[in-house]
């Protein structure tokens, strides 16, 4: 802020600024801020157009001026009642996703992270199918509760699994697939012995839609997200320093055990929230953080970066399927972002095997 | 015998993994303000030790003692402002440029409010000109020499500003130059009245440039003492199984190793 003297003047290397007060002092890697600034708004925007499709098809002055205070009593309905909690999950959801995909991207050192990875998804998904086989299709908390129990007990398991004094990324992802392979062969058991109303029922849990969400699934959803946004703020200079590896860290004043953790709990909160409100909603944490750090040119995943590309990434998922829904039929936000996870698995495979074949990049 | 109390000292500890002991009952003092060098053969637990006194690993049984107090009884940001640690083999984030990885070396000083204050500036402008890295400062890590990553890594523990800096094999993967700029680099560090403690592989240089040498051997301090005291023929085969003679350094007159010619020895 103030003109230093040269001795104390840094050259990062890219754009940065600095923000010094008696409370607070920050560096601010201007890029990263900015594309992530950038990306919340279109995420925004984005959101909030989508609030014009769907059923009943309205324009954009009527969504704009419903939503300033305005407008007539039905639309009042259609736009506040029942859209804006979805256009507020798209971009909400789409940040926690990207936010637990940073932060396991972190912990594991590999870009394909996730914490659907570690057979939260596939264990999430059993429980559902077991409670509907049991309780019935009827009740969306019961639905959401097993998802979350089933998704953390299979968390758990994996983590325990993967233990040997201390848990290492790389066998936590190897575990977590075998996990995820052996509970996907179960959940096929278990639809087999469905009846008919059951197995739909699973099936649309399973494809993932933010469509049903409401106010009052969203609302403790927006409480627990901000709590997991809150710890992982918290928690974001101890996972920095873990990215140096565990003897640094220790020696830089971190206990890597109880943080890693703590950082996995988070990591799988994220996800678990997601699943129970809306489905299993995949490949957002995955991509996100990848995207994100390719646009930011950052220093490992940034947590903010990978967010504000989840909220982006969600949000156009969302609006696309009600676009195709306007021409076609609806198709669920899941199945669209499990598409685009696809095409992203096939560049990222494209550009590793030309990698080693030596060509450019 | 220093004046000083030694800052640094592990009492009758038992060091290992898991079942696994590698060190039984080590007691070792490390002077204040000392050059401490420590030599040994592969695998004789030289990294061990200094990831103990690190409080990376924890001794099963004794303690560690810094600046007289066990360790175990300070914060851990608090012994971090006091001791830092270059592992054997450090990772540095995919993409990080070299005065962002040299700025990690701030964290013990940073609050979740408090991350960029100028006496953070100040130290890494500082840590950055000593290591002569201040040209290279906006480069990409991945994209230096060796010798130049050896040296950003440097700059990082000298940016956390502790009194003790312990450095396992700091010289490795460096070429001859690189490594006497190194060590000249350490000196200077010395000089200003900083305690280090350096595992080194060469003994000349040890010898050269340690005022202290600790000698290990399957997992246990052979003897420890002035490098003119400690390296001798004898001892150098003993520990390593080396036939050798030492001989004066003709430039500094501190002990160099000269193997003997295998073929010429007596069988
Ligand atoms: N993480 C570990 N887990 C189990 N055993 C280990 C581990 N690290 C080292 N060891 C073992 O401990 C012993 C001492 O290893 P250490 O790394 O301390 O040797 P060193 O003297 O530093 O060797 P070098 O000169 O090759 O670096 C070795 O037998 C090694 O196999
Ligand atoms: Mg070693």
């Amino acid at each position: 802020m103030s003109a230093l003297p040269r001795a104390e003047h840094v050259d990062f290397g890219y754009r940065s600024g600095s923000l010094r007060s008696r409370f607070a002092s920050a560096r601010l890697p201007l890029r990263v801020l900015g594309v992530s600034a950038l990306l919340l708004g279109l995420a925004v925007a984005v959101a909030v157009a989508a609030i014009r499709y769907g059923d009943y098809p309205l324009t954009a002055e009527q969504v704009l001026s419903t939503l300033l205070g305005g407008g007539e009593p039905f639309h009042r309905i259609v736009v506040l009642e029942w859209r804006l909690p979805v256009a507020i999950a798209a971009v909400a959801f789409g940040a926690l996703l990207g936010l637990g995909g940073a932060i396991f991207q972190s912990i594991t050192r590999n870009p394909l992270g996730s914490p659907d990875v570690i057979g939260f998804d596939a264990g999430a998904y059993t429980a559902v199918v077991v409670v509907t086989l049991v309780v019935g299709s009827g009740g969306t908390w019961s639905i959401a509760a097993a998802a979350i129990v089933g998704g953390l007990a299979t968390a758990f398991a994996v983590y325990l699994l993967a233990w040997r004094r201390g848990v290492q990324g790389f066998r936590l992802i190897i575990v977590g697939i075998g996990v995820a392979a052996m509970l996907g062969s179960l959940n096929s058991y278990l639809i087999t012995r469905a009846d008919i109303t059951d197995a739909m029922s699973v099936g649309f849990w399973s494809a993932g839609s933010i469509a049903r969400v409401t106010w009052s699934s969203l609302t403790p959803s927006l409480v627990l997200g901000t709590v997991i946004v809150l710890a992982a703020i918290a928690l974001s200079p101890a996972l920095k320093r873990l990215e140096l590896g565990d003897d640094a860290a220790i020696t830089q004043g971190t206990r890597p055990g109880p943080v890693r953790l703590a950082l996995l709990v988070l990591g799988v909160a994220t996800t678990a929230l997601v699943t129970a409100a809306a489905g299993p909603i995949g490949f957002i944490a995955l991509v996100a953080p990848q995207l994100a750090r390719r646009i930011t040119r950052s220093a490992g995943v940034s947590l903010l970066a990978a967010s504000a590309m989840g909220a982006a990434l969600l949000a156009a998922a969302h609006l696309l399927s009600l676009l195709i829904a306007q021409v076609y039929r609806s198709i669920p936000v899941g199945l669209i972002t499990v598409c685009l996870g696809g095409l992203y698995l096939i560049w990222l495979l494209i550009r590793e095997t030309r990698r080693q074949a030596g060509a450019p990049r | 015998m220093t004046a000083h109390p030694p800052r640094l000292v592990i009492e009758d500890a038992t060091i290992g993994y898991d079942q696994r002991t590698i060190a039984e009952r080590l007691s070792l003092e490390i002077p204040d303000g000392s050059f401490t060098a420590i030599i040994g053969p592969n695998g004789c637990g030289k990294s061990t030790l200094l990831r103990a006194l690190a409080r990376v690993l924890t001794p099963s049984t004794g303690r560690v003692l810094l600046d007289g107090k066990a360790i175990t009884q300070y914060g851990s940001k608090e012994v971090a402002r006091r001791m830092g640690l270059l592992p054997q083999t450090s990772l540095a984030p995919d993409g990080i440029r070299v005065a962002d990885l040299v700025a990690r070396g701030r964290s013990p000083y940073q609050s979740l409010f408090q991350q960029w204050r100028s006496s953070d500036e100040q130290a890494v402008a500082e840590a950055l000109e000593a290591t002569r890295l201040t040209e290279l400062s906006g480069r990409l890590v991945d994209e230096l020499s060796g010798g130049q990553r050896q040296r950003v890594w440097v700059a990082m523990l000298l940016a956390q500003q502790t009194g003790i800096m312990l450095l396992d094999e700091p010289t490795t993967f460096l070429d001859i130059a690189h490594q006497y700029e190194l060590l000249e680099l350490l000196r200077t560090f010395h000089d200003e009245g900083k305690t280090l403690v350096a595992v080194l592989h060469d003994l000349d240089q040890a010898a050269r440039y340690a005022d202290h040498l600790v000698v290990m051997r399957d997992g246990s301090v052979v003897t420890s003492g002035p490098p003119a005291e400690v390296v001798t023929a004898e001892l150098v085969q003993e520990v390593f199984g080396l036939p050798c003679i030492v001989a004066p350094d003709p430039v500094t007159g501190t002990p160099t190793v000269v193997p003997l010619d295998p073929r010429s020895v007596v069988r």
